[in-house]
């Protein structure tokens, strides 16, 4: 199909240039396991020379992401981290990362505990606070990297704005897009340079694979990510490739339905008294709700809200019955993630709480339950804490 | 204690109870369900631990003789993991003839930095010893070396790298531990690129790292998940399948390889055979650099394709795929020329691979 096309994102989704197979019209692309392929002549290698350089059923969700993401190079790794580790590998000794505070705690501990031992720095920001992320410049800054909405805050950074920020002084922009995906927020075109995704959450979407992605517009940028890529070798397995391209072709469709009952979720905490505070881009009193509304299509499908105190949290995990208790998110399945033990559990306590992610905060993913069910479920809980810390204080 | 043919063949059995499956499941999911706030089955988040992975890596440590194992999404991703130990002004020492794709991440990823790479024939301990400053932090050795199979004393560098404190790293991708275990000669740590022998049937992509002690196996366990590149379910369901018959094939590899380096030595249109004795592996050089690309295309049989250790036999060409990394001049320098072509030796009948490379080989010699 070599044929441009100007179709809408969701029929993208499933009409590409991999719809289907061009020897016998397969519709799903096959998984080629080939570690290696045959060539021909010395002088002359076919495009296919070893696996971990290049593999048709990678290049696939390679191609996909990248035409989603409005970028034209992606490149598949074998976990979120992985392709994070290999963006970062962009940089030399000597070099310096201005990057969002509340980050993922897992790219935390890869810029404190990795980066820092081979000579390349950071500096913590706020990224919603322009004057701030200026003054953390220094002369060898040469990546800005933003997670947007933030984990587990969902604070809003404007993207647009950072860009500058960093072609002013020749830097690049790293844009984590895991919790919005293409489907609501291309970064790329708002000046991004490497957009990056752990595709086990939202894009694939199943809770059955582990996989990530990076995607750059720029020819150059792309040439180095792919030789990173290869010498590197933290390439995506071929099985999980397809896993991947499979869960994506209905990520609009869950994208949407989530997004909704995300909304209607926030509402109820909002208004239920035992809740403290809701966080969620989506709401309008959220403080970047403007931003976010300008620079996506719509605020994802997580939420974080804060309750009374730890032990209420403790109480309301185990008295839900419908959201599976766990780290990651972006699945089909409702998932409920208390950041201080899971997904922060690498930030140690001090740096955590300076950043407001207390011991009362927990984290919903919210799935493809009808919405409903879940604010019945949750609306029981925090009656039964409610009641029982009534109890309580009458004894 | 079992023998490590027995270990191979029951890589996965007994590991579950409820159904006693022989083969064990592949676990997709990514997430797992927590009772209560601190109530972990022991796993959370597949990068972190995964349970059809973990079979891979309890296995392969146990046939090395190590402490611990650690599946990664490739070979190199599991050097890199391991680089992951080291910091900025840390020299390491390695074996001078080398994977390209090494030489390749030391020379232009790792070095920006700042950790730099000695590299000397591994062969002899006083070299390695020369080569040693305060700031040597490990030795890094392939034994046989790829792609001219040079054979290092493991003992005797073991030996010096306690004396100066240093880790010793050892790439076994090429005698799995079968026909060779680092560990117990006294490395610290071993590594594959599983893709190869472990895996054996050119269909999946895998690395695998052993170490040996508390300290280096805490610190490799925090890499592997903190960078990521870990091995996936199905891909470590496909190495444990081809471990199976791991045994089996090294036996006939080998066989095949002795006959076909006889054969080879004995041919008028081939220089030198550089064979150790062992193993899967061997490396010829043909008479003249204008026959290569005539020779790999009169092969009917053998595939003219990167990698090694495959089921199938495969010729590759060093100068062009696996070494085209490194410098013309130094690879001139340590011998891989422009007429060495790599033999990884399938298990195929050996007549016939006999007869394949003869009739491409005389071939030639009509042709000029």
């Amino acid at each position: 199909m070599t044929k441009e096309h100007n179709f809408s994102f969701e029929t993208k989704l499933l009409h590409n240039e991999h719809k289907f197979d061009p020897t016998n019209g397969a519709v799903s692309v096959p998984i080629q396991h080939a570690s290696t392929f045959h060539q021909h002549s010395v002088d002359e290698f076919g495009k296919y020379d070893y696996g971990r350089s290049a593999n048709p059923t990678r290049e696939a969700f390679e191609t996909v992401i990248a035409n989603l993401e409005e970028g034209t190079n992606g490149y598949a790794f074998s976990s979120g981290m992985a392709a994070i580790s290999t963006a970062f590998l962009l940089l030399s000794q000597g070099d310096h990362v201005v990057i969002t505070e509340d980050v993922y705690g897992g790219t935390y501990r890869m810029v404190t505990e990795v980066l820092s031992r081979f000579g390349i720095e950071h500096t913590f920001v706020d990224m919603t606070d322009l004057t701030a992320v200026k003054q953390a410049i220094r002369p060898n800054t040469k990546v800005f990297y933003v997670e947007t909405p933030s984990n587990p805050l969902l604070k809003v950074t404007d993207i647009r704005a950072i860009s500058d920020i960093a072609k002013s002084v020749g830097a690049l922009t790293f844009v984590d897009n895991t919790f919005l995906t293409p489907a609501l927020q291309k970064p790329l075109l708002l000046g991004a340079d490497v957009v990056l995704h752990s595709a086990t959450k939202f894009l694939s979407g199943h809770s059955d694979v582990v996989a990530g992605a990076i995607v750059v517009n720029d020819p150059d940028l792309a040439k180095q990510i792919g030789f990173l890529q290869n010498s590197f070798g933290a390439v995506l397995g071929v099985q999980d490739a397809w896993l991947v391209l499979r869960g994506m072709k209905t990520l609009s469709v869950r994208m949407d339905f989530s997004m909704k009952s995300t909304l209607k979720i926030a509402h109820f905490l909002q208004n239920h008294p035992s809740v403290k505070k809701v966080y969620y881009p989506g709401l309008t009193d959220h403080p970047q709700y403007e931003i976010q509304k300008e620079q996506s299509e719509g605020a994802g499908a997580v939420l974080s809200f804060e309750l009374e105190s730890e032990e209420a949290v403790k109480q309301f995990v185990e008295l839900t019955e419908i959201p599976v208790f766990a780290v990651s998110l972006g699945a089909v399945e409702s998932i409920l993630s208390y950041p201080a033990k899971m997904s922060h559990a690498a930030m140690p306590i001090e740096q955590r709480l300076k950043r407001g992610i207390s011991q009362s905060l927990l984290r919903l993913s919210v799935g493809l339950e009808h919405p409903d069910d879940i604010i019945k479920d949750f609306t029981a809980a925090l009656e039964t804490i409610a009641a029982k810390s009534q109890g309580e204080k009458v004894r | 204690m079992y023998k490590n043919e027995t270990k191979v063949a029951q890589i996965g059995n007994r590991s579950e109870t409820q159904t006693g499956t022989v083969n064990p499941p592949v676990y997709f999911s990514t997430a797992y369900r927590h009772e209560g706030i601190g109530q972990s089955t022991g796993f959370d988040y597949i990068r972190t631990g995964n349970p059809t992975r973990k079979l891979v890596e309890a296995a392969i440590a146990d046939l090395e003789g190590g402490d611990q194992g650690f599946a990664c999404s490739s070979g190199m991703a599991a050097i890199t993991t391991i680089l992951a130990l080291f910091e900025s002004g840390d020299e390491w020492i390695v074996s001078r003839d080398l994977y390209g794709g090494t030489y390749r991440i030391l020379e232009q990823g790792f070095k920006k930095w700042g950790l730099s790479s000695t590299y000397v024939q591994t062969h002899d301990v006083n070299i390695i010893e020369q080569a040693i400053t305060e700031k040597t932090k490990a030795i890094f050795i392939e034994t046989p070396t790829n792609p001219l199979m040079e054979e290092t004393d493991i003992q005797a560098v073991a030996e010096l790298a306690k004396k100066y404190n240093i880790l010793l790293i050892v790439d076994n991708t090429f005698y799995t531990p079968l026909l060779q275990r680092p560990i117990e000669l006294g490395a610290d740590i071993v590594i594959h690129s599983a893709t190869k022998y472990l895996g054996g049937h050119n269909d999946v992509l895998a690395g695998l790292i052993v170490g040996k002690g508390k300290e280096v196996c805490e610190q490799l366990g925090f890499h592997h998940n903190s960078i990521g590149a870990v091995l996936s379910p199905f891909d470590s369901w496909l190495l444990i399948r081809g471990m199976k018959t791991l045994a089996l094939r090294m036996k006939q590899h080998e066989k095949n390889a002795r006959e076909l380096a006889s054969f080879l030595k004995n041919h008028e249109n081939v220089v030198d055979v550089l064979y150790p004795g062992r193993g899967g592996m061997l490396s010829f050089r043909i008479k003249k650099e204008e026959w290569v690309n005539s020779f790999l295309q009169n092969l009917n049989l053998i595939t003219f394709a990167e990698s090694l250790g495959g089921v199938e036999s495969f010729i590759t060409y060093p100068a062009t795929q696996t070494h085209a990394d490194i410098p013309e001049e130094i690879r001139f320098s340590i011998g891989v020329c422009n007429r060495l072509l790599r033999f990884s030796v399938g298990i195929e009948d050996v007549e016939d691979l006999i007869k394949d490379i003869d009739q491409a080989l005389t071939r030639l010699s009509s042709e000029a």
